[in-house]
């Protein structure tokens, strides 16, 4: 089952070509990372998902993206969409509020006002994110007050908090410290049961330990596509493997 | 053994320079502040608070009023008008539209007008040409003119302050850009906000010529919109110039001065408030 099916998708922010002839299915249920060197078009294809790209002044694309079969950009809700396939950012993005806020942000955008929905809401995402032990007794508490890694993991439970489909996280683990990545990766590797998850990673390790297809970006083109194992052990274009064995990037 | 601690003249040099800044700085705050309390504090008197203006009590009461009364009414108008403005060119305009940039430069050149020609325009235009006369309603219109720049200038930089990130994070959840502004950024920028409409308030209470020209200077407390009145500057100014109530004169610039302070105390309490809520 294919979750997202992109077809000839190109994209200009203004004169820069940024992503060229893309063309690629992501399965639903796994995990799909994105690899390559900065500004090889692998966050700004994330971005296309769910239409960050929209807030980008001069961002053209062309081709087809579909959800589920269902083509994301023309007469469709964005922010419908942005509910569906849910985001995690680079750098932890909590909300200036307490814990509890933050996660409520999201239900309470769609319509939820029962303040019983939002607690179960609440302690339902902070639990599948597996924070809520160390957070219960904080719901209070600014946001802000947390660690790195815990608003990391808060983010996860907000982006939770809507019950998307798919999940994209861009380097969510680039600003953390290793026990604290070994935490996301250990509780992504458990939200792909629930979720489709694409996650944009430098961290060629975390590629191979967590995702099952990888995709190798170049200069906005995709060079190479496939699962995981194939792709890190026997690669097939010349510059994965160069990318793999560290000569560049 | 090498001493760590030694200092390079230059160092010295430059210590000393900054001590001396800051000293003067603080000099001049304290002579200032203690010259007008000096002087002003004697003259406090009960008979000084009275409902009515007579020329014996040289009552302030009325001016202080008039004061509260101009700065409220200023800051119902400019405020809404100054914080939606800039939301609008932070938050919806194209970045870097022409019609962006006219605003800007438009609002720039309002903030650099001396008052006076504000008070020739306000009396022209609110009190001549829509026949408000001299009244509360021309004053305020013309102040929260004056305002407005101010007040859109600061909370135009306390909106692009607040991280690029809580934009994302709020739409990447499905949230329109209304409610984006109104949950995530607004709450984020109103102690900026805030600062802005303290300065404001701070021009308000400070102005004179544009006071006189469109409030008038009535030593009553106005009873209606329609009506002339006087603000606490507007009544130093008088005393100031009519030459025969200096320590009475003296008196108003100290209420001013702490009229002034409780109000940018009240702000900033209602700033930490307004943090901790959100």
């Amino acid at each position: 089952m294919n979750k997202f099916s992109i077809k000839d998708v190109n994209l200009w922010y203004n004169d820069f070509h940024a992503l060229k002839n893309i063309n690629m299915s992501i399965p639903a249920n796994e995990i799909t990372a994105f690899i390559g060197p900065s500004g090889c078009g692998k966050s700004t294809l994330i971005k296309s998902l769910n239409r960050m790209n929209d807030l980008v002044e001069g961002c053209k694309i062309t081709g087809s993206i579909l959800l589920d079969g269902q083509s994301i950009h023309g007469n469709i809700d964005v922010n419908a969409l942005r509910k569906r396939v849910g985001m995690v950012f680079q750098k932890p993005n909590p909300f200036p509020m307490s814990v509890y806020d933050n996660i409520a942000y999201g239900p309470r955008t769609h319509g939820i006002r029962s303040r019983s929905k939002l607690n179960d809401i609440v302690e339902k995402s902070l639990y599948d994110a597996a924070i809520w032990d160390e957070l219960k007794d904080r719901l209070k508490k600014s946001a802000l007050s947390l660690s790195g890694g815990q608003q990391q993991r808060l983010c996860i439970a907000r982006a939770l908090s809507v019950q998307p489909d798919v999940l994209l996280m861009d380097e969510p683990t680039s600003a953390l410290d290793p026990i604290s990545t070994a935490k996301i990766e250990e509780l992504v590797l458990k939200l792909k049961n629930s979720y489709t998850i694409v996650i944009v990673t430098h961290n060629m390790q975390q590629a191979v330990r967590i995702s099952d297809n990888t995709g190798f970006f170049l200069l906005g083109e995709i060079v190479e596509y496939g699962e995981t194992q194939q792709v890190f052990s026997i690669p097939k274009d010349k510059r994965t493997e160069d990318y793999i064995t560290g000569r560049f990037g | 053994m090498q001493n760590f601690k030694r200092k390079k003249p230059s160092d010295i040099i430059l210590f000393a320079l900054t001590w001396l800044s800051i000293g003067i700085t603080a000099a001049v705050l304290v002579l200032v502040v203690g010259y007008v309390l000096i002087n002003g504090i004697p003259f406090i008197r009960p008979s000084l608070f009275a409902r009515e203006f007579t020329t014996q009590n040289q009552s302030l009461f009325p001016a202080l009023i008039g004061t509260l009364m101009i700065v409220g009414l200023s800051l119902i108008l400019a405020v809404p008008l100054g914080v939606f403005s800039a939301i609008y060119l932070v938050e919806y305009a194209k970045r870097g539209s022409r019609f962006v940039a006219i605003v800007r430069l438009t609002t720039e050149t309002l903030a650099g007008i001396p008052s006076i020609v504000y008070g020739l325009f306000g009396f022209i235009f609110f009190g001549v040409f829509l026949g408000w006369g001299l009244s509360l309603m021309s004053g305020s219109f013309t102040t929260s003119i004056m305002i407005l720049p101010l007040i859109m200038r600061t909370t135009e930089e306390s909106l692009k302050s607040v991280p690029d990130t809580y934009r994302e994070g709020s739409f990447g959840l499905g949230a329109g850009r209304l409610r984006t502004v109104m949950r995530i950024i607004l709450p984020a920028a109103t102690p900026g906000i805030l600062a802005g409409v303290i300065l404001a308030i701070g021009r308000i209470i400070g102005e004179t010529a544009a006071i006189i020209f469109t409030l008038g200077n009535v030593a009553r407390m106005p009873n209606n919109l329609f009506d002339t009145g006087r603000t606490l500057s507007a009544h130093m100014y008088a005393l100031a110039n009519e030459g025969t109530h200096p320590g009475e004169a003296h008196a108003t610039a100290a209420v001013l001065l702490i009229v002034v302070i409780l109000i940018n105390a009240l702000s900033s309490w209602i700033a930490r408030f307004i943090r901790k809520e959100s």
